[in-house]
């Protein structure tokens, strides 16, 4: 037992650290070829900015108050709200903006945020389009330096840094270290053209994007994903601009995040069966042959490493348990000897991959901050997010076998 | 607008040779590591054997070996301390198993020769001992061998003038086949000799502890302390 778990414990980290070491290297020889786009010029196009909401009265003032704010000509900027139905008091608090110039609101029957989405759409006047979820706040240079990434005609859409806004629980200081990582991710994948998901956090599209492949779909309530995805098969140009930075708060108990990503999980396993075609083909590139394959992995090497894990600790458990019912309870004896430091391949791999993930979380930082920093809540989210990742795991693959839908709130 | 979407397969291979250079570096450090272990291994029975011989050198010149030297403690912490590195390699060492056996064959012989040279210095120096001789298999061929070798660990941490040698009964060394054969030690493991008795396993701490308190010297302590008992 202990061999098979040894080679697929190994295996995986392998692989995983194949895949980091090939974004690494992806993001290096970028870094090499950016250097040439480094000054690109500011560009101010008129641009519209989508806000869907439901039940958002807590959030909706300052969101809008965060784009009020952009150091953007603000004859160019244009923010539309849409009310999804809302019940509490979201369109009360919305009469803050009434008769504004550059704010309008407007409402509409629940209908789902990819029909709150596709409503504004169907009405904007401009050729820039973006979109932000109501409880995110965007940093004032956000939007003019993801517009200068549409100097370059081939790019169709434009995705951000995502940032958990001063996160105020361990839970919150997990997923800030976990959207850094993320933060790492995307700027990587935008560097091979493997973007597949488009944030509702203030992402932009040229118009054209809807005009060619058609508006927001349900996609398992993440529309984000399966546009990002539809767009990649269509091979449209998505990059990612890693100083547009966008906070965000995160949920703040272990039920709403599970709840949340549940529904991401559920719909990324959704969304990859329905664009299966994609998977392991070269005539997409890098996100066809490595991106794709290795998110899939990715679950599954979540399950086998929580598997292996909760093996070996339940074995100590048990040996300790049988000692106790056999002499009973004494306090265990160590010898701090490094004789009985485990060594194995494995546990040096392991190290070594934590290595890894702890830089590429740090460098996602300094993406955001500017400078390099290592904090707890790295280790939280490496130690302790490992062992709720697979509650969402398993819940999102039985919805995906049984036909589930995991609901939007 | 269409992307391009050219595949750099260089990228691939050089990523698989990164990839591979780090696993290979953590395999060589892993090995450098279980070799200082079978070195350290080493020269704590080298020690243990220059003791031995040394102790078994006073005792054949007869001269006045000192008695207050000889107790519990003589010799017993390097025997357990090499006991559970002996374990910790065996259960964690995959890649050394023909090495590990030797040492593991080298530690018995030790044991053999401590035990032989402790009951004479304790009819010297009339002190009274208690020896356990405790023959295990691994857990598939003796079930009940890893309670025993806890129970045993636990009486040794209790009573200190408790000597308890451990041995893997298929080990094939010939002065450990000669000892199961003069303990009249049958294959139904495990198998405990106290005193030089072959006891029946009598499958619980009170039971076996019983027996124990009953050879015990009246006058001799009941400490905490507490070493390992290989096990397999």
């Amino acid at each position: 037992m202990q061999t098979i778990v040894n080679i697929i414990g190994t295996s995986v980290i392998f692989f995983s650290l194949y895949f980091e070491v090939f974004l690494l290297i992806s993001l290096f020889e970028s870094k090499k070829k950016r250097k040439l786009s480094s000054n690109l010029e500011y560009f101010y196009p008129p641009v519209t900015i989508l806000i869907p909401i439901w039940n958002e009265e807590t959030t909706i003032v300052d969101t809008i108050e965060s784009l009020l704010n952009l150091d953007y000509p603000k004859d160019k900027l244009h923010i539309m709200v849409i009310d999804d139905g809302s019940t509490d008091k979201s369109l009360e608090a919305l009469q803050k903006f009434k008769g504004h110039p550059i704010v309008e609101v407007h409402s509409k029957p629940n209908g789902g945020k990819f029909t709150a989405l596709n409503f504004g759409i169907e009405r904007m006047k401009t050729d820039f389009i973006g979109c932000l979820d109501a409880d995110s706040f965007v940093e004032k240079n956000a939007l003019k330096f993801i517009m200068r990434r549409f100097t370059d005609p081939e790019v169709m859409a434009v995705t951000p840094s995502m940032i958990i806004e001063k996160p105020s629980n361990i839970l919150r200081k997990m997923q800030r270290a976990e959207y850094s990582y993320g933060n790492f991710m995307r700027k990587a994948y935008g560097s091979i053209g493997a973007i597949h998901i488009t944030p509702g956090p203030f992402s932009f599209f040229r118009k054209e994007v809807f005009e060619k492949i058609g508006p927001y779909k349900h996609a398992h309530n993440t529309e984000d994903m399966e546009m990002a995805m539809r767009m990649q098969k269509n091979h449209m140009l998505i990059v990612n601009e890693p100083t547009a930075l966008v906070f965000t708060v995160g949920p703040d108990t272990i039920k709403k995040l599970y709840k949340q990503r549940v529904r991401w999980v559920s719909g990324f396993l959704g969304n990859l069966i329905d664009y299966r075609d994609m998977l392991l083909n070269k005539k997409h590139g890098d996100l066809g042959l490595i991106v794709l394959p290795f998110a899939l992995f990715g679950i599954l090497m979540s399950l086998v490493t929580i598997t292996i894990s909760l093996y070996k600790i339940s074995i100590q458990v048990i040996e300790a348990i049988q000692k106790i019912l056999t002499v009973g309870f004494s306090a265990p004896q160590f010898d701090f000897s490094w004789f009985f430091i485990d060594t194995s391949v494995l546990s040096i791999m392991t190290v070594t991959l934590i290595f890894f993930i702890i830089s590429l979380i740090m460098y996602g930082y300094r993406t955001v901050y500017g400078k390099w920093s290592i904090s707890l809540e790295m280790f939280y989210f490496i130690f302790l997010y490992s062992f709720i990742t697979p509650f969402w795991l398993m819940k999102s693959v039985y919805n995906n076998i049984k036909g589930v839908h995991a609901p939007w709130r | 607008m269409e992307q391009n979407k050219h595949i750099d397969w260089k990228k691939y291979v050089i990523t698989f040779f990164i990839t591979a250079t780090i696993f290979g570096t953590a395999i060589y450090a892993s090995s450098y590591f279980n070799n200082k272990r079978i070195d350290e291994i080493k020269s704590i029975q080298e020690s243990i054997s220059t003791n031995i011989m040394s102790s078994e050198t006073q005792v054949s010149l007869l001269s006045d070996i000192d008695c207050d030297d000889v107790g519990s403690s003589m010799l017993s912490s390097e025997l357990n301390s090499l006991a559970s590195r002996i374990e910790y390699s065996e259960k964690n060492i995959s890649n050394a198993d023909e090495e590990v056996l030797q040492l593991k064959k080298a530690y018995s012989l030790l044991e053999i020769k401590d035990y032989l040279l402790m009951k004479r210095l304790s009819q010297r120096c009339n002190k009274q001992f208690v020896f356990a001789l405790y023959f295990y298999a691994n857990s598939t061929k003796c079930p009940d061998c890893d309670k025993a070798s806890t129970i045993l660990t636990y009486l040794r941490e209790k009573y200190p003038e408790l000597r308890v040698y451990s041995f893997d009964y298929n080990l094939d060394l010939s002065a450990l086949k000669t000892l199961i054969t003069i303990s009249k030690i049958k294959d139904d493991l495990p198998a405990i000799v106290i005193d030089g008795k072959a006891i029946e396993w009598p499958q619980d701490k009170d039971s076996l502890e019983k027996i124990i308190k009953a050879k015990y010297p009246k006058d001799a302590k009941v400490a905490t302390t507490t070493t390992a008992t290989i096990k397999k």
